[in-house]
């Protein structure tokens, strides 16, 4: 890989392999180098991601049919909990502050990150987290073959969370690891701020960074205030458990609802901290398989920045509910329709970079394109439910799920897969097989459609989310059969796709600097970057340095305004 | 990589890398502070039962000293900049000792709370929203004085000196940014809150 | 390396006009009554409609914007698409940006959010701040882990899982109030062809209302995650005719059964610690941390909705209530056989 320890030549035989392998391992533990770091988040994602498939995969067994038996009401509980935690602080954060940490310095042409130890230290917190939190199914007292996972919901809503209605641990474990893990995700987004800030090579401008340097800054700027108010409510969580604190003890004057302030005030914005980052790939995939830069640069900065500050006033949306008055619904409609604009003028501006291009349709191309109309549907059924009476209806429905579930799997994980296929190169030097990449598209592609799009349905029907069974007079049967169906269809794409993984690693294509002719700056290093990345300072004078270079005719920077 | 430079004699200056992130710090450290102002705020006179607001005796004294341990630190940080070793190390030093005082009042008041008053963090919901508030600051300002002693140890073994000058205004800025705290959360519990 | 395969506008169009025309026919399924299948297109009561209403609005406007848009990303794919390798010598034009392009598509959304903003808040007041009839039924809902406790403070009645309400017309309004309570963690009240549903939760009343236009039996549950049984707190909501609620409210209105011939049973009941938990009007059983039991054969369902009320169903729950509710919080009390007999016949008397 990227490390550079070259073994004196006769002194490592082959009896010594072992001592090489440790030696190799010992390096990616104790590793500040931002390339290997990125790799680490990233495949620790990737493991994340399989576990909390099935436990997924383990829902819709047993939902497969009412009144099933496959689990009890209690692992259930446990596996939706989990699987939404885990999906949420163990996948999504950590692979998309993967993807920044690995590609963040290389695209402005940096030598690494600003605190290369943060960096580290921030990971292995991240991961202690990760791994605490799945301690829980092991630790303490709790039920045999259970343990004492969290089984209150991924928002833990007050007061189940209350020792009297929680006395066991899982709420603990929920709390205590996400506490850990959230100042992981606090150092990183700390040093890629400081970074892009502060580490730009000569020339690039902020208004020459790529999109996806600019999204990344503004939502290690929104983790700042969103993961933090987490932390908060976690401690006040605590504190009541622990302490004999009354934060949310209903008889002492405090309340459940400051608890839901509190989560969605995190929650809310923790969503488009998810999604930016996908955005940000989006942004750097459709240029180069278009073969045009990216329309409106300028508008598509007033955007990410716009969405990130009124994403921090939605909140409430989550509450329609609750008992607000007439004229708070409204306000939150308002502003929930408001964020909606920004988010819509992205789909525009990358509806406009794909016309009048050249479209190329590798691997990543396809999951890009699938990336678009996925986050438009996603983006309207978010504008239905904006709508607070039709979210009185269908809140805490299985049609909110399908909206998240199209948000975070249709838009989140397919531009996760169209970066995997597109830096993969990069960072390994070997080109991913674009027939298995295929097959994964398109399987992925049916199954994620069979899933998602019937479950609306469902919501509509009726179904509310959260329950470990349903009715069967109720009309829910087939569809709910359709859907976990659609689960093992999507399961057989990822397995295509870490099948891929391994055996591009060793069979692939040797891959070069710049296998996609694109034009930032990553692409000028070897593939795998060498340790230091740039052996010259890159000197810049437009967002597409590598453009220039190729047409010094035709260069970027007499165009850009 | 394109080598070509684009004009022989600009200044290429970007912010440093300390302040950055000492910035970012404290934005993320305001917000969990506001979490738990807002809790504060929100929940004055909704105690169903137990000691009021009324039993607090605002400590005006220990205020003055944070609040003059900021001047004293700007102070050190001019003289290190100055090269001025010694009077910078005696103006760190006095800062400390505005922090400890602070940190000691804090505990003559908790003790006289507790043992006086019988307000503990579980007694009732203004038990629990003063105590977590006043105590995420002053473990705040524990964290700060633990900064100020590793600076103070360097000091006197004779390692630091005017290059270590901006590093040692970046510590500096969170101790101004416990100090800002201070304003806002003595504003809310001894003067609106009560 | 082949580059021909791409989405086709077809399998880019198929999935959503198959969910347009499901919607349509389930749109076309809407009765006028109740339906075994609760379903939000299927209004029955006031807010129900006006949310349907509503609804069909905003799918027309984002149905628009979906085929304007994914139809020209379809036609953009398919045009622009790279024609083999030659074609890749030549870069396409490069076109960085448009002013009156960005412009137009960012004032068009706008004049939208605000056509649909003014539209849902109209919708909102109108249903929260609804005025309330004189001639409205107050019912106080108190949710518990994982049963549903409903009193008629106005008629004197408790009861629980099965709520009995007037039918309601535009001539003859009788809208019923819910006011809604928690007595331990969040609930939501949600019966989708009657209304949107409300939180319940503790120590902040909520209130809603609803207007059912038909008589039947309408279906819901609880909609917020309560804990273990959370699936199990189902909603049967009987809407019945003024002389159907006469009789019934009459009915709950009685004292409970007192039949000499099952005293065996009542006096398990008073001692083996069943008072403790439930109440039956009439007798010492006072309890309030479980149903209502005064009237238990007037319902059709025991443990919430989640079996029928049948006596050997009842003599199952009484044995282990984990049998039917693994979770509940109704321990098994450890009778023998014997007293459970007895105690089955007792409560089977309870009308």
């Amino acid at each position: 890989m990227a490390d550079q320890t070259l073994p004196i030549p006769g002194t490592l035989e082959e009896a010594h392999r072992p001592a090489r392998m440790l030696e190799w391992l010992h390096s990616w533990v104790v590793t500040v180098d931002h390339k290997k770091l990125g790799i680490l988040y990233i495949v620790y994602s990737i493991f994340f991601l399989l576990v909390a498939g099935a436990e997924a995969m383990a829902i819709r067994i047993q939902l497969a049919i009412p009144h099933n038996h496959f689990v009890s009401p209690e692992l259930y509980n446990e596996l939706f909990t989990m699987h939404g935690t885990t999906m949420v602080f163990l996948v999504g954060m950590p692979i998309l502050f993967g993807f920044a940490n690995y590609l963040v310095p290389l695209m402005i042409g940096a030598r690494d990150m600003a605190f290369p130890r943060l960096n580290a230290f921030s990971f292995w917190l991240t991961a202690f987290g990760g791994l605490m939190l799945y301690f829980s199914f092991i630790g303490g007292f709790g039920s045999y073959g259970m343990g004492n996972a969290p089984d209150v919901g991924w928002f833990a809503y007050a007061p189940l969370t209350a020792k009297a209605f929680s006395p066991g641990h899982s709420t603990d474990y929920w709390a205590l690891s996400l506490i850990v893990s959230g100042f992981g995700t606090l150092g990183t987004a700390i040093n890629i701020i400081a970074t892009a800030l502060c580490m730009r090579c000569k020339g690039m401008t902020l208004m020459r960074m790529p999109l996806f340097v600019w999204l990344l800054t503004v939502v290690s700027a929104m983790t700042l205030v969103t993961i933090t108010p987490l932390t908060a409510a976690q401690v006040m969580l605590l504190i009541d458990r622990y302490l004999g604190g009354h934060f949310f003890d209903a008889q002492a004057g405090g309340s459940p609802i400051v608890w839901l302030h509190f989560f969605w005030i995190f929650g809310h914005p923790e969503v488009y901290v998810l999604v930016l980052p996908a955005f940000a790939i989006a942004n750097e995939i459709i240029p180069v398989f278009s073969r045009k830069a990216i329309f409106g640069y300028p508008a598509m900065v007033a955007a990410s920045v716009g969405i990130g500050f009124v994403s921090l006033t939605v909140w409430a949306h989550h509450m329609f509910t609750v008992g607000m008055t007439a004229v708070s619904n409204s306000f939150f409609v308002l502003s929930t329709m408001l964020v909606g604009i920004p988010t819509g003028i992205k789909i525009f501006n990358w509806l406009a970079t794909l016309w009048g291009g050249k479209i190329r349709f590798a691997t990543p191309m396809l999951f890009a394109v699938g990336f678009l109309f996925q986050f438009l549907i996603a983006g309207l059924t978010g504008i239905m439910l904006s709508v607070a009476p039709w979210d009185w209806q269908l809140h805490n429905s299985y049609f909110v799920i399908a909206h998240f579930h199209y948000v975070l799997v249709g838009a989140i994980v397919f531009c996760i897969f169209a970066a995997i296929y597109f830096w993969y190169p990069k960072a390994t030097g070997r080109m991913m097989s674009e027939t298995l990449g295929k097959w994964h598209f398109w399987i992925f592609l049916i199954g994620f459609h069979i899933t998602f799009d019937t479950m609306h349905f469902l919501g509509i029907l009726g179904m509310p989310r959260s329950i470990f069974t349903y009715e069967p007079d109720r009309g829910w049967n087939t569809l709910n059969m359709i859907i976990s169906l659609g689960g093992f269809v999507q399961a057989i794409g990822v397995l295509i796709f870490a099948w891929n993984l391994i055996y591009s690693y060793f069979k692939g294509k040797e891959a070069g600097n710049d296998p996609w002719d694109a034009w930032t700056l990553e692409w000028s290093t070897p593939s795998p970057p060498p340790a230091y990345n740039f052996a010259v300072d890159p000197v810049v004078r437009s967002r597409r340095p590598l453009w220039d270079i190729k047409h010094p005719q035709d260069p970027d920077w007499k165009y850009e305004r | 990589m394109s080598t070509v430079p684009i004009f022989a004699d600009e200044s290429w200056r970007l912010p440093s890398r300390g302040r950055v992130g000492m910035f970012s710090l404290i934005v993320g450290e305001s917000a969990i502070f506001s979490i738990f102002v807002v809790a504060y705020i929100y929940y004055i006179g909704r105690g169903t039962y137990g000691p009021t607001p009324q039993i607090l005796e605002v400590p005006i004294f220990n205020t003055i000293c944070l609040l003059s341990s900021s001047l004293t630190i700007v102070l050190a940080e001019h003289a290190i900049k100055h090269g001025k070793v010694r009077q910078f190390a005696l103006l760190w030093g006095l800062t400390m000792a505005l922090g400890i005082e602070f940190l000691v009042g804090t505990a003559i008041e908790w003790r006289k709370l507790i043992f006086v008053d019988h307000l503990t963090i579980r007694t009732n919901l203004f038990g629990t929203t003063y105590y977590s508030l006043v105590g995420l600051h002053a473990t705040h300002v524990v964290v700060g004085m633990i900064g100020l002693s590793l600076v103070m140890l360097f000091t006197l073994m004779g390692r630091v000196n005017q290059s270590h000058a901006e590093r040692i205004q970046v510590l500096a800025l969170y101790w101004h940014f416990v100090d800002v705290v201070w304003v806002v959360v003595f504003t809310v519990v001894y003067i609106v809150g009560r | 390396m082949s580059m021909r395969q791409r989405r086709t506008p077809f399998s880019n169009l198929f999935c959503p006009t198959l969910i347009f025309g499901l919607c349509l026919s389930a749109a076309s399924a809407f009765a006028d009554g109740p339906q075994a299948v609760p379903s939000i297109l299927a209004p029955a009561s006031t807010p129900a409609y006006e949310i349907f209403g509503l609804s069909l609005f905003v799918l027309l406007i984002t149905g628009t914007i979906f085929v304007t848009v994914g139809g020209l990303l379809a036609y953009a794919l398919i045009k622009f698409r790279a024609r083999g390798d030659d074609d890749m010598r030549q870069e396409p034009a490069q076109v960085y940006g448009s002013v009156q392009v960005e412009l137009a598509w960012t004032v068009i959304p706008v004049l939208i959010v605000v056509v649909l903003f003014l539209t849902t808040a109209r919708i909102i007041f109108a249903v929260q701040d609804a005025p309330k009839p004189k001639s409205a039924l107050d019912v106080t809902v108190i949710g518990h882990q994982f049963w549903w406790e409903f009193r008629y403070p106005t008629l004197g009645i408790v009861t629980a899982n099965e709520l009995h309400i007037p039918v309601s017309s535009k001539w003859h309004p009788a809208p019923t109030y819910l006011k809604l309570l928690s007595a331990d963690v969040d609930h939501s009240f949600w019966v989708p062809q009657l209304g949107g549903k409300t939180d319940l939760i503790p120590n902040h009343p909520n209130e809603m209302w609803l207007d059912p236009q038909s008589p039947g039996l309408y279906l819901g549950q609880c909609a917020q995650f309560c804990g273990v049984e959370h699936a199990k707190m189902l909603i049967r909501v009987y809407v019945d005719t003024p002389e159907q609620f006469e009789a019934w409210a009459r009915n709950q209105q009685k004292p409970g059964v007192q039949d000499e011939a099952v005293a065996a049973g009542r006096q398990i009941f008073d001692t083996e610690a069943c008072m403790n938990c439930h109440t039956v009007s009439g007798t010492v059983a006072r309890g309030t941390f479980g149903p209502d039991l005064t009237h238990l054969m007037s319902r059709a369902t025991i443990a919430s909705g989640a079996v029928e009320n049948t006596p050997d169903n009842l003599r199952a729950w009484i044995k282990d209530p984990d049998q039917f509710k693994p979770g509940a919080l109704m321990p098994a009390m450890q009778l023998s056989d014997q007293q459970i007999d007895q105690l089955v016949a007792y409560l089977t008397t309870l009308h």
